[in-house]
């Protein structure tokens, strides 16, 4: 009687269980959510709910864009407001997918009645977006390991630092949504070869659409997915659920890239693409080797094989030379410049200079690496090698990740953003597994029995010792809640195992008692270690919006607001058609919030047209005018740091000006700028130095300040101290000098009567050589 | 040595008929199909060889969605043959649904590429 009983109780208790375990992690991942948008919300407590940053003001215009004049529009928009007077093809050149999701967004909540205003969604589309990528990456680790792995890699993508850096409150940039999409189309991609279902294969592509739609990183997918599928079949793992998760991809994939203007026929013709069209042959050849092998008899395939393999060498090897041969006759082998420079990471110093100043572009030096990711860096090996026991298509995925975005992230360190997913999946099912080990080493120490629901009450109760042992911080207390759910997921397992084959498994694994509980006291230990890291970089490293600057001194906290007070001098003060011409890194910003036409701006796709920037910031009044005056620009709008010390001003972004110009234009040789191999702006500075119009723009009247000209970031006196200009009228200073805007004197009109006489002399001066143009100026 | 390759050759051939004729009939009817898909996409090729590429887009359109089709009827064979022990949970009408649906999503696309 007892036997026909208890089966039925122990049925429902396990379903009971099963149904605890499934709110518990829902409950979860709920919070979650919301600690991955809480945390990014720093800035916006700080500082205000603003915009950051350089890039994210054009997306931000371009969202207004969108929202005001609907869809149509903004696909055929021409603007015409910006690389005056190229204008620039915005429908054509952009990735729409964060501007249209943001776009989406206001439009349902504004239909629903709920009136949020463009800047408001635009701050907070970030934050959301990573609440979801933080679920996408549990359902990622729970395809690879289990749910217990995926909730701990869930929480620590929601608070990794290197993550958080790209997606704060007002961080309105591609990534912001790019990095969502690029784990989630990752899953389904798992998720496909796991069940080899056509439906998760057909998310799988449009997943991978609207990942292309958001940033130029797809082109990471593009590869590191044909690098898997060819590291399967090399493995000996081919399966016709390889074959469903990869053929319908590229051939659906490639087709929905090249609807998106930006990609347009780049999706077939640029290398970057060429090696899944390679992959994609290479598993069709398999799969019928495959096939062929399954209807022979091994006599007669081997005989197919000596055939096939004489033949097929030839035809082979035609072919592969005219692919060669093809393309080595484009220049760059047919690689675009940003993904050489990914390749080789000494190309961009050597020929694309613009490429090579960007900072974002720059290696990352190894603290960097220790303040992006902390604990997850020495948590990923032990990560790695969980994957290998037992090695399954999934797992062997997830190596491969890591391992190429450990590569890409050495060459670039805004690519450190790639390699956080991976760090916290390996690290989620390193933690996992380690949890398991230690609380199943404790619940048999303390079982002991034969019994299953014996040892059942009895993990119940040991992982509540371990939860009440810990601190009570939020971040220990999802460690804890994950401790007690894994406690619960183990001693689900063995009561659909036999129990005396279970309990023959653990014996290999356990521990003694006081060794495990030490080891899960030091893992809760590493974890709170994290989480008070990663609070501190969210709320003191990350969360500046670059546009506003704080500082604390003495007498409290200083402000400074110059940016936005130069932006709305102009945008009051100037005509809505006067051009402004500036550095490239202020035109996004420029046309955002002043609403002005500019030169050059962040965009940077024409380097000659920035070179003649540069060139004019570095010739003498008398050129540099003349340049500005050819391209209509009416104000020059610089930015200075040297009253307050603000290190990123434009004299210190000056040698790119002049490499960038020196690369289009000759007369602009470095250097003549350079005293002892530096730049320099005091009394030791070269005199091409102390004349160009930088140094003159930057310092004009600068010496009334203190009386001596002490420039705070040069730490030095500057070299030229009472100069007046000739050529241009200072029109408007910030408040702490930050921004400096000035305006182009304009030609005289009364040519003076020299001018008949220079036409009949032959030109004595060397630099007047001008005597066939009529020179207003002289 | 070039009698005993054309031997051989013919072995082979004679080999691979007899073990193709004796797959069912509904997987020879999706086999029919995936070549004259194939078939579609080289006369197109071929077509473009001669007439040249313009308008691009119309020609990769035309050019994927042949591929397309074969490479979702190829995954529909492998779904639906019962030789294939992976699948064997799988109905053959949920196979089907999922070509249909992953069919209507590659042709939705191609004619807004169509251009």
């Amino acid at each position: 009687m007892a036997a026909l009983e208890s089966p039925q109780p122990a049925a429902t208790t396990t379903a009971m269980r099963h149904a605890f375990g499934n709110v518990l992690s829902v409950l979860i991942l709920v919070l979650i959510g919301v600690l991955a948008f809480s945390i990014r919300l720093f800035s916006v407590i700080k500082y205000e709910s603003v915009i950051h940053e350089f890039d994210p003001y054009f997306n931000y215009r371009v969202t207004q864009f969108l929202s005001k004049n609907g869809i149509y529009e903004f696909w055929n928009w021409f603007d015409d407001r910006t690389w005056y007077p190229l204008g620039r093809v915005i429908g054509g050149t952009v990735y729409p997918g964060l501007t249209l999701t943001a776009g989406t967004i206001w439009w349902v909540l504004n239909s629903l009645n709920i009136p949020l205003s463009v800047e408001t969604v635009c701050v907070f589309t970030a934050p959301v977006f990573s609440a979801f990528a933080s679920w996408a990456t549990y359902l990622l680790t729970k395809e690879v390991k289990g749910s217990g792995a995926g909730l701990a890699a869930a929480v620590l993508l929601a608070m990794v630092p290197s993550y958080i850096s790209r997606s704060v409150a007002g961080s309105y940039d591609n990534e912001a949504v790019a990095i969502f999409a690029l784990i989630f189309t990752f899953y389904l991609y798992i998720k496909t070869l796991n069940t080899g279902s056509l439906f998760y294969a057909t998310l799988n592509a449009l997943a991978y659409f609207y990942m292309v739609c958001s940033w130029g990183g797809y082109t990471f997918i593009i590869n590191l997915i044909p690098m898997h599928v060819l590291l399967c079949i090399v493995t000996g793992r081919y399966s016709p659920r390889l074959y469903i998760a990869y053929a319908p991809l590229v051939v659906l994939g490639t087709l929905l890239a090249a609807l998106v203007p930006v990609v347009g026929f780049n999706a077939v013709l640029t290398s970057e693409h060429f090696a899944s069209f390679l992959v994609f042959i290479i598993i069709h050849v398999v799969a019928l080797v495959y096939y062929i092998k399954g209807i022979l008899t091994p006599k007669m395939f081997k005989v197919a094989v000596t055939l096939v393999v004489s033949i097929g060498m030839v035809v082979c090897f035609i072919v592969v030379a005219i692919l060669v041969a093809l393309v080595a006759s484009s220049p760059t082998g047919g690689w675009s410049g940003r993904s050489l420079s990914l390749l080789d990471p000494t190309y961009a110093s050597k020929y694309i200079p613009i490429i090579a100043s960007v900072s974002e572009h720059q290696p990352p030096t190894w603290p960097s690496y220790f303040m992006d990711i902390n604990v997850l860096a020495f948590l990923v090996p032990a990560g790695i090698i969980a994957c290998f026991s037992p090695l399954s298509d999934s797992s062997s995925f997830v190596v491969l990740y890591i391992v190429m975005s450990v590569y890409f992230s050495g060459v670039m360190v805004r690519l450190m953003l790639v390699l956080a997913p991976a760090a916290c999946i390996m690290s989620g099912i390193a933690l996992s597994q380690a949890f398991d080990v230690f609380t199943g080493s404790i619940k048999y120490q303390l079982g002991g029995s034969s019994n299953s629901t014996d040892n059942a009450e009895d993990t119940n109760n040991a992982p509540k010792d371990d939860a009440s042992a810990g601190k009570t911080d939020k971040g220990e207390e999802i460690v804890k809640e994950r401790s007690s759910k894994k406690g619960k997921k183990k001693e689900r397992e063995p009561a659909d195992k036999p129990s005396v084959k279970s309990k023959a498994k653990k014996k290999a694994l356990v521990l003694p008692l006081e060794t495990s509980i030490v080891a899960l006291l030091l893992l809760i230990m590493l974890g709170a270690f994290y989480v008070i890291h990663c609070v501190w970089a969210a709320a003191e490293a990350y969360s500046a919006p670059s546009i506003v600057l704080t500082s604390q001194s003495r007498d409290g906290l200083h402000v400074f607001d110059d940016f936005r007070e130069s932006y709305a001098w102009l945008s009051h003060n100037t005509d809505v058609d006067d051009k402004v011409a500036s550095w490239w890194d202020y035109g996004y910003q420029t046309t955002a919030m002043a609403n002005r036409t500019v030169i050059v701006d962040n965009n940077t796709w024409n380097n000659t047209h920035i070179a003649t920037v540069g060139t004019a910031m570095s010739s003498p009044e008398k050129a540099a005018w003349e340049i500005f005056n050819s391209l209509d620009v009416k104000y020059v709008l610089v930015v200075f740091g040297g009253l307050i010390g603000y290190p990123s001003d434009d004299i210190n972004k000056f040698l790119w000006m002049v490499r960038i110009g020196g690369g289009v234009f000759p007369h602009i040789k470095e250097a003549d700028y350079l005293r002892d191999g530096q730049y320099r702006i005091d009394s030791e500075a070269t005199p091409t130095m102390l004349n160009c119009l930088m140094y003159k723009l930057s310092y004009y009247r600068f010496v009334e300040t203190d009386g001596k000209g002490y420039d705070r970031v040069r730490r030095t006196e500057i070299g030229k101290k009472h100069f007046k200009l000739t050529h241009f009228e200072e029109v408007f200073t910030s408040h702490h000098w930050m921004v400096r805007i000035y305006k182009l004197k304009p030609a005289r009109n009364r040519i003076r009567g020299r001018a008949k006489k220079l036409k009949s002399k032959t030109t004595s001066s060397g630099w007047s050589s001008k005597s066939e143009k009529k020179n207003p100026w002289v | 040595m070039v009698k005993s390759t054309t031997k051989d050759a013919r072995d082979l051939f004679h080999t691979l008929r007899s073990a193709y004729v004796a797959t069912p009939t509904n997987l020879k009817i999706i086999d029919l199909y995936v070549c004259f898909a194939v078939f579609t996409a080289l006369i197109q090729v071929a077509y473009m060889a001669l007439v040249g590429s313009f308008p691009f887009n119309s020609f990769l359109s035309g050019v994927l969605s042949c591929i397309g089709t074969a490479v979702l009827a190829v995954c529909l064979r492998i779904q639906v043959n019962k030789e294939n022990k992976e699948f064997k949970n799988l109905a053959p009408e949920r196979a089907f649904a999922d070509f249909v649906l992953c069919n209507l999503v590659l042709h939705l696309v191609i004619i807004n590429f169509l251009g």
